[in-house]
């Protein structure tokens, strides 16, 4: 009979942690874990518990004319601002090999607003301008990779317009006229 | 002649005047007979009266519903015109149609006299032509308005009188074979066509070819002179055009002849009665320059320098060859601003604007020339697309301004910018290499602003280095030079057999 009680103790003791585990440990882990339900694995190996979604971002194609799409799961960003600054930086960040970005190195995101007109306005640093290696292809790939990224991820984004440093320019490397905001453009697109 | 005579014989002079420039006033406004339309059917030929007013050009409703099956309505101050289950309508003082719901432009308002309602010409190709279901194909050169899939090549002829020879050439678009017939004090010259689209030149009586006119909708005769002594002729066909040249001789030379040919009349002055070209200046931009290099090759080369020195053998071939006014937009290693390349080519009224670039990929594999033609998103049409302004004009009425933001002139040209970065193609074939889509649209700042044809040559990669040694060397200039040439003269012969002149 003690040994009966004792025992049902035991359980009872091992049913009220199983529980307390689940309400406080594991079902916010639960809760946390990506959409897909899988956890992400960083570089390092270690499990990530950051939210993401799946964007498709653009880089030079192999033959150098022309811009191809890779998916790149980007950090979740609450409303459409939050997340064009993150797919934005996603973008301008230096690519992995075999990638080749058609954003000069160094070019960062300075600002980043959208109207109600759905025109992003997307403010880069001057790296954009003064590190771009010019040719009016290389300045095509480099503005609708921008344009591209934000419009085709963003179907609340429908142009966008570049400044470079806060300021309004004519060009990025002497061709392209960027004084009016770009629409989205699937030409350079291989 | 006494004071107060001189007075009465002035007021009189006077008098006279005004009851002149009153009588022009009226007669213009009543309007003129103008030219008539032909329309070109496989079932035949009938003619559409036309119209002239303030210099602009109109067409009768009644005439075009009668000639093609249209219903006519005027209802709460609209004019609808219904074909089939397609609509125009047509708002009386709006330059303005609404053709199946999409709005054009015309170049004048509907306008009333004699009791019916006229419609300016461009109604035929602008309004009537979308919602028709026979192909409209209107050729202002020759006022034929080509109804279904008839063969009627463009012809653009030109006559060059030589000492004791002339040369008669004549570029069929498309192509369209022909045979020559010789007969008493002519030749006649035969087309495989149902009609030929062509305006001829007037020609100098005195010369070996002595008229060229039409005998009938698919033959020509060239009258030849007392002198003519025989004629040779070559006819060959590349890409879309047919070239027949005919050369005439005179008498074997007993006579001593002028040791130097005649002197070509200068470019701005024209044989009186002869068509004006449709090219007379054309504007090369070398881009970039100053402290802008461009793009640069390994090799050391920069697009700068590459774009001058191309620019200054264009410039060369083109004035001596061509005989028409050819500028730079700079003719040194100095920064030009991009307005100011284009404000250049504007203010001199060029007739064509060619930048030139070299181009540049991450991918040092990428090679081969490029074309650009400006490109215009939908907000920048809008832009462009302002109502006409009404204006007072000197005399009293009224008159319709176009405007057009100075920012966007090219929209009005890009389709003579197609047609010329098309020609150039062709003429790249063999002799430029070029590149994988080789003909493209983009919104370059450069051309955006040209109120003239205008294209971007990119000449190929300075980032490749084997097209960087191939751009240096002077061959490969001459041979690039050489296709640009050809097709600014081909182009010339698309804008005369258009009808477009200056």
């Amino acid at each position: 009979m003690r040994l009966h009680r004792a025992a049902a103790t035991v359980a009872l003791t091992a049913a009220a942690a199983g529980l307390a585990w689940l309400l406080f440990a594991g079902l916010p882990r639960w809760y946390s874990a990506p959409a897909g339900g899988d956890a992400l694995v960083s570089p390092g190996g270690q499990v990530s518990s950051v939210r993401k979604i799946n964007a498709r971002l653009f880089y030079v194609s192999d033959d150098g004319t022309k811009l191809t799409s890779v998916e790149h799961d980007v950090p979740y960003g609450e409303g459409t601002v939050e997340q064009a600054k993150a797919i934005l930086s996603a973008q301008i960040a230096p690519a992995a090999e075999p990638l080749l970005s058609a954003i000069p190195p160094g070019t960062t995101l300075r600002a980043l607003f959208v109207t109600a007109a759905g025109e992003a306005y997307v403010d880069l640093s001057r790296e954009l301008t003064a590190a771009h290696p010019g040719g009016s292809l290389n300045e095509l790939l480099t503005i609708y990779t921008l344009v591209d990224a934000l419009t085709v991820n963003l179907p609340a984004i429908s142009s966008v317009q570049l400044l470079v440093d806060g300021k309004e320019v004519d060009t990025v490397a002497g061709h392209v006229d960027v004084r009016r905001p770009l629409l989205k453009n699937l030409d350079w697109i291989q | 002649m006494n004071d107060r005579s001189f007075s009465a014989f002035s007021q009189i002079v006077s008098a006279a005047a005004v009851l002149g420039i009153a009588v022009i006033i009226v007669v213009r406004l009543a309007g003129q007979g103008g030219v008539p339309v032909i329309l070109l059917a496989r079932e035949g030929r009938r003619t559409l009266p036309v119209t002239s007013i303030n210099n602009q050009e109109f067409v009768a409703l009644d005439d075009l519903a009668a000639a093609f099956q249209l219903a006519v309505r005027e209802e709460s101050g609209a004019i609808t015109v219904a074909y089939r289950a397609s609509t125009i309508v047509l708002t009386p003082d709006q330059a303005l149609a609404s053709v199946s719901g999409r709005l054009i432009s015309l170049p004048a308002p509907p306008t009333r006299a004699g009791g019916r309602w006229l419609v300016p010409l461009d109604f035929l190709s602008r309004a009537l032509a979308p919602i028709y279901d026979t192909r409209l194909d209107f050729r202002r050169a020759s006022r034929l308005l080509v109804i279904g899939d008839l063969r009627v090549p463009s012809l653009a002829v030109r006559y060059e009188a030589l000492i004791n020879a002339a040369r008669v050439t004549i570029a069929a678009t498309p192509p369209a074979a022909s045979s020559i017939t010789q007969d008493e004090g002519r030749l006649t010259i035969k087309f495989d066509a149902d009609a030929l689209d062509v305006a001829l030149p007037a020609v100098q009586p005195q010369g070996l070819v002595q008229a060229i006119r039409s005998v009938d909708a698919v033959t020509l005769a060239l009258d030849v002179g007392p002198r003519y002594s025989g004629f040779r002729s070559s006819s060959q066909t590349t890409g879309n055009t047919t070239r027949l040249v005919i050369d005439f001789a005179g008498p074997a030379t007993d006579t001593a002849a002028p040791a130097l040919p005649p002197p070509l009349p200068p470019a701005d002055l024209p044989l009186f009665g002869q068509p004006v070209s449709a090219i007379r200046t054309i504007a090369i931009d070398p881009g970039h320059g100053g402290e802008d290099q461009g793009t640069a090759g390994a090799g050391g080369l920069t697009e700068k320098e590459l774009t001058l020195a191309v620019a200054r053998r264009l410039k060369a071939v083109i004035e001596g060859r061509l005989g028409v006014r050819v500028l730079l937009t700079r003719d040194e290693d100095r920064r030009v601003p991009l307005d100011e390349r284009t404000a250049v080519a504007n203010n001199n009224k060029a007739d064509l604007f060619i930048s030139l670039h070299a181009n540049a990929s991450m991918r040092p594999a990428a090679s081969g020339a490029s074309i650009y033609v400006a490109a215009f998103d939908e907000s920048a049409r809008a832009s462009a697309r302002r109502a006409p302004e009404r204006v007072t004009v000197f005399g009293g009425g009224l008159r319709d301004i176009e405007l057009v933001l100075w920012d966007l002139a090219q929209i009005r040209h890009v389709d003579h910018s197609i047609e010329f970065a098309r020609i150039l193609e062709q003429e790249f074939g063999d002799r430029v290499p070029l590149g994988p889509g080789p003909l493209e649209r983009a919104p370059f700042r450069v051309l955006e602003s040209a109120n003239m044809p205008a294209v971007m040559v990119e000449m190929g990669y300075l980032t490749n280095a084997a097209q960087e040694k191939q751009l240096a060397d002077a061959n490969f200039q001459n041979a690039f030079v050489q296709a640009v040439y050809d097709a600014v003269l081909k182009f010339r012969d698309y804008l005369m057999a258009q009808g477009v002149e200056r």
